[in-house]
């Protein structure tokens, strides 16, 4: 790598952090502002995210006196980082990802783990029993959603695999070539399926109702961050805000790979814009579709409740996509 | 502390029912519903003290929650504001010769605002909030 390059991912990290942060506050105050309204309110105002993250920068940052300090401190930036870090192999409307053929599916879903881990390294080392129990129920949870998830990436990668093409657990492949594109119809039925699973599994690697048992404002007092307070706890949100944009963007990426441009004949930079504003329209959809209208419409399942969901239902559903799929391919 | 220009945009809120009837209660939880929507001025209900910047209290004190409610008010983070709901946390209302005491809240810790009424309706809690938001102010340009 020469120092051209070393440059180009330097400043393409610092923009894309910078562009995962707004995004991220930003889809939070939509979240926010669409809940409101579907509850017949009027909500907080569309950049109350922002305020808030302002405010929790100014405050008191407390170390409680059982926690252990270095690791409490530490594991808010690890989330925030490895947030970030996913973003780097995400392909953002035509933008190619900043480490374009280094990383693959594979990876991506592996770095997936990471915040969720910092979490509960957090949870644990913040040593409060509320933490704990939320960190045990963390844990549970992304072993629940992993199956469904994993699933999903295997139809794909399968898929592609089978395609032939050079390098196919890339994302940059499944976002040239479609898979609407390369299934019959048992296979579209499969992938509709595999895209239903994707959504469900949204808001359990984002902790958002009904699957938010390890924060559990109720129960567990805000389980895994019950000890946090100030720029600690504005790290995690951020970090939330930005793996809620990796994962949509994930989902775009896998699902939804299209873009306008191509279908209009233009130059290369307003394509570009209009690319990108295409792409925020996606993740906007994707969100509403899996973290707001789920939202408002449930109630939070018990942590029994979502080892059946994720391992017994979704896990079904997506192995009857994944089926689906290969069968579909085997008599095409 | 200094207080910031955000603080009053965006109040976190913890309850805390130190022995109250629950009759605060539902005046409180009324004002987050549609009716008063307090999320439109960003108050947030939030379920830990550490995360909370302003603490709503009711009830009269009794004298197994004393040290609890001391606990909580110290595990807030600076800067922090309380504001006492319903005449029980202000002189023990209904409540006043219950050998179970520990006394109004204000035995216990600071209060910025008593917001009386028994049960108070939830504008008079929302009015509490913002008086006790201008109080705060005050404070800081005096100093
Ligand atoms: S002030 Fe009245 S309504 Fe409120 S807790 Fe006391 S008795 Fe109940």
């Amino acid at each position: 790598m020469n120092i051209g390059n070393l440059i180009m991912v330097v400043v393409g990290t610092g923009a894309m952090a910078l562009f995962g942060i707004v995004a991220g506050l930003f889809y939070m105050g939509i979240d926010r502002v669409l809940v409101a309204r579907m509850q017949a309110r009027i909500g907080p105002p569309l950049r109350q995210p922002f305020i808030d993250m302002a405010k929790l920068m100014t405050k008191q940052n407390i170390v409680p006196a059982n926690a252990i300090p270095w690791l409490f401190n530490a594991a808010p930036l690890v989330a925030l980082a490895s947030s970030i870090s996913i973003m780097l192999y995400i392909p953002l409307g035509s933008f190619a990802p900043i480490f374009r053929g280094y990383g693959d599916l594979i990876l991506i879903v592996y770095l997936l783990v990471i915040p969720a881990l910092a979490m509960v390294v957090g949870g644990l080392a913040s040593g409060s029993p509320y933490a704990t129990i939320g960190a045990q129920r963390e844990m549970v949870t992304m072993i629940s959603y992993e199956l469904p998830l994993a699933t999903t990436i295997i139809a794909f990668a399968w898929k592609y695999a089978q395609l032939g093409l050079d390098n196919p657990f890339s994302l940059a492949t499944v976002a040239a070539t479609p898979i609407w594109s390369q299934v019959g119809p048992l296979g579209f039925v499969g992938c509709l399926l595999l895209l239903v699973t994707m959504i469900l599994v949204t808001p359990g690697e984002l902790g958002k109702i009904p699957f938010d048992t390890p924060e559990a404002e109720t129960e567990l007092a805000g389980g895994l961050l019950v000890e946090y307070s100030g720029r600690n706890l504005a790290l995690f949100y951020l970090s939330l805000g930005v793996k809620a944009i990796v994962l949509t963007a994930v989902v775009v990426a896998l699902f939804f790979p299209y873009n306008l441009s191509s279908y209009l004949a233009m130059s290369a930079l307003p394509a570009r814009l209009v690319d990108g504003a295409f792409f925020l329209v996606k993740i906007f959809v994707i969100m509403f579709f899996s973290v707001s209208l789920i939202r408002i419409a449930m109630a939070r399942f018990r942590i029994t409740q979502v080892v059946d969901v994720y391992w017994k239902y979704l896990g079904a559903l997506s192995l009857v996509g994944l089926i689906l799929v290969m069968v579909d391919s085997f008599i095409r | 502390m200094r207080l910031s220009q955000t603080l009053g945009k965006s109040l976190w809120t913890f309850l805390f029912n130190s022995g109250s009837c629950n009759g605060c209660e539902i005046e409180m939880v009324a004002a987050v519903t549609p009716r008063y929507d307090v999320e439109r001025f960003g108050l947030k209900l939030v379920g830990s003290p550490r995360h909370a910047d302003l603490l709503l209290i009711t009830g009269p004190v009794t004298r197994k929650m004393a040290p609890r409610l001391k606990l909580v008010y110290e595990q807030m983070p600076d800067p922090k504001i309380v504001v006492c709901v319903g005449v029980c946390g202000i002189s023990g209302g209904t409540f006043y010769d219950s050998y179970n005491l520990a006394g109004p809240v204000d035995q216990i810790i600071p209060v910025d605002v008593y917001v009386p009424g028994c049960p108070p309706r939830p504008e008079a809690i929302i009015h509490g909030v913002v008086t006790a938001l201008a109080k705060l102010e005050q404070a800081e340009k005096v100093s």
